[in-house]
């Protein structure tokens, strides 16, 4: 199964991008009005400090030990295992992180360099509210006022979490502007900060936007590859043959990928929300469906028309709907470093409901796409092939959703 | 020699401060659109900046984000814009027009080629919110080209580092950006505006146009004496929603007048 993977020229290592003005390949970069470049750059600088202070990874590991219960534990899917006949399944435990997802990894790490900015409020967007309700948590323990941006259709169709960014002490203001969902949302906090540079950070929720956030974002999550690697080293010996990972921004599956991207031996593979089929005009898979574009102050691919405007993603997970991606993933895609791939709607549903069964453990339904894919091609693969997959949330905020689509009321 | 080093030539001549009128193509629809464009100079308009609609707007307050989705919901498109920038063009071959609006089209339309379609159509500059000078280089050197000004923008923010870049390569003006906020965000404090121009004008000979949040007649005259220009835009944009069924082109007409008697 093992792809001979070609290394970028230069640098001999896929682990060093970006480069200095943030750019991986021809992506990333930083594509912001001129009222935010400087306050791009402050934010760049602390994090090129910070990154190098000691002190602040130690206060960071500190918190990822005691606050958010890190490590997870890797988990041996036997059940799993034995269902599909093939791979030996373990799954990432992301999902047992306090707030119940990955999300709160890189909420910590920046929450810690917005301090050392002296920045004193925190704004942020979110989709489905994972990412709002973690940005709300941090900033409940650091004592920083934090308003939340969140599309008024999302507002309606997630409650619960908005109800605990309430209770956590955050706004969160409903915006109807546009399509009135994430990427809106991701537009009125930038509008936001750029009347409020000099008290404000932006805490952006995935491996997007200007850099430096792709790549800090991603060194924050890394923790689960970097977690992973240990683990699997200790149960098995050996580094894994595979790795799969849901991909909306794609937050959670760079953190698992790139502490193995210089591992040649293992396969990697991302998975977009194909939603009713990428054939169709609701989705979400920005790398199988979209083209190259410039939004959200980065050079990505982007679900668009030919005119260049940006359409509206489709998913049942709305923590995947997004008409965008992360410009890493864009570049590891276009190097054919990784493999991405697309689960429907339909698919992600009868996976979240096959995982509950077998395993006991109700995902969300973004890692139920990868788990989705896991089931597609587990049984395929030899008895001793090792695959790793990154349950990066729980479905508890999901139950709605599914019972509404299972005919099921509550 | 381009038309907008022209008219700013003129301005300096006549000792007046030049009036840059901003609308967005194709709102309320394409056809009314042009007829708004067509009498902008007769009412006294010196420039014309024509937004180029996007779906994404991030550096636009409520008035300009809707009045792009109008022109959208209305057919406008990248091509529509050109075209209504051709047919302004074979009526009037003097005031300059600048195209102003968001990267992506303009990247997904193809750099070089857009570049030459908008120097063709008769645009004379672009000014391209979310395309910093780090990153214009694939724009820059197309629109070198064909003759386009690139006009880039300063903000409060910029400090004296940055104003560097920003200069090395501009051409046509500078647009002084004059508070720290979206279009339409209100005016910034004068003593404000003249301290930072103060700093620009120590390093540059290009002439600046102040905007965002200039509305009024007397917002107007009181940024006059910093700039070369003034521009409006979201209270121009502003009146063409409130003409609802209404022809927009007599307000706005009205409108452009009464600030131009100001300066």
């Amino acid at each position: 199964m093992t792809e001979t993977v070609k290394k970028p020229s230069g640098t001999g290592s896929w682990r060093k991008g970006p480069d200095e003005k943030g750019h991986f390949g021809i992506y990333g970069g930083r594509y912001v009005s001129e009222t935010l470049m400087p306050l791009i750059l402050a934010v760049e600088a602390a994090w090129d400090s910070a990154r190098a202070d000691p002190a602040f990874w130690s206060e960071f590991n500190g918190l990822m030990a005691d606050y958010i219960g890190r490590p997870s534990p890797l988990y041996f899917a036997e059940a799993a295992t034995r269902h599909f006949g093939g791979a030996r399944i373990y799954l990432k435990r992301d999902e047992l992180n306090h707030t119940g997802a990955h999300k709160i990894n890189h909420c910590l790490g920046q929450i810690l360099v917005a301090r050392r900015m002296g920045k004193t409020r925190i704004i942020a967007e979110t989709g489905a509210g994972q990412h709002g309700v973690a940005t709300a948590t941090v900033c409940a323990l650091f004592d920083m006022p934090c308003t939340v941006f969140m599309g008024a259709q999302d507002i309606e169709r997630q409650k619960p979490n908005v109800f605990r960014m309430k209770l956590l002490g955050a706004e969160v203001v409903p915006v109807t502007s546009g399509s009135s969902t994430l990427k809106d949302a991701m537009n009125e906090a930038l509008r936001y900060w750029v009347g409020n540079v000099h008290d404000t950070y932006y805490l952006i929720g995935t491996v997007a936007g200007p850099h430096p956030y792709p790549e800090m974002v991603r060194d924050f999550q890394s923790v689960i590859g970097q977690e992973v690697r240990d683990q699997i080293m200790e149960k098995e010996g050996r580094m894994p043959d595979s790795l799969v990972a849901c991909i909306g921004g794609g937050s959670n599956a760079m953190g698992l990928f790139h502490p193995f991207l210089d591992d040649p031996d293992t396969r990697m593979i991302g998975v977009e929300a194909g939603g009713h089929g990428v054939d169709t005009d609701k989705h979400a898979a920005s790398l199988t469906g979209g083209k190259t574009g410039v939004l959200h102050g980065m050079k990505s691919y982007f679900l668009q028309n030919d005119d260049g405007q940006i359409t509206e993603a489709h998913s049942i997970s709305a923590g995947l709907d997004y008409p965008g991606i992360g410009p890493e993933h864009a570049w590891l895609h276009d190097m054919k470093r990784i493999e991405y791939v697309c689960v429907t709607d339909d698919e992600a549903l009868e996976a979240f409901q096959l995982l509950s069964k077998l395993e006991g453990i109700i995902p969300a339904l973004e890692p139920s796409h990868a788990f989705a894919h896991v089931a597609k091609i587990a049984s395929g693969l030899p008895k001793d092939h090792l695959m790793v997959m990154n349950l990066c949330g729980r479905g508890d905020k999901d139950i709605f959703t599914v019972a509404e689509r299972l005919g099921t009321e509550l | 020699m381009n038309r907008i080093t022209k008219r700013f030539q003129e301005l300096r001549k006549a000792g007046r401060t030049g009036l840059v009128t901003f609308i967005t193509a194709g709102d309320p629809n394409l056809a009314d659109s042009a007829r708004i464009l067509a009498a902008l100079p007769g009412a006294g308009s010196d420039f014309i900046e024509l937004g180029m609609p996007f779906s994404d707007p991030m550096a636009d307050g409520p008035v300009i984000q809707a009045a792009g989705l109008r022109a959208l919901s209305a057919g406008a498109s990248m091509k529509a814009t050109l075209q209504m920038v051709r047919d302004f063009r074979a009526q009037d071959s003097d005031t300059p027009l600048i195209l102003m609006g968001y990267y992506n089209p303009v990247y997904v339309y193809g750099t070089a080629d857009f570049a030459r379609d908008a120097a063709d159509a008769g645009v004379d500059g672009l000014i391209i919110v979310d395309l910093p000078p780090e990153e214009d280089a694939e724009l820059r050197e197309p629109a070198q080209k064909s003759g386009l000004c690139l006009i880039r923008l300063i903000a409060p923010t910029t400090d004296d580092a940055r104003l560097g870049t920003i200069l090395d390569g501009a051409s046509g003006f500078l647009y002084y950006v004059s508070v720290t906020g979206i279009t339409g965000a209100g005016i910034g404090q004068t003593d404000a505006v003249a301290e930072h121009l103060a700093r620009i004008r120590a390093r540059t000979e290009l002439p600046v146009a102040i905007g965002f949040g200039i509305r009024t007649p007397e917002d107007a005259a009181r940024l006059a004496r910093l700039g070369e220009a003034v521009v409006v835009g979201s209270a121009l944009v502003g009146t063409v929603a409130q003409a609802g069924a209404q022809d927009p082109v007599s307000g706005v007409s009205d409108q452009v007048r009464n600030l131009r008697a100001a300066l």
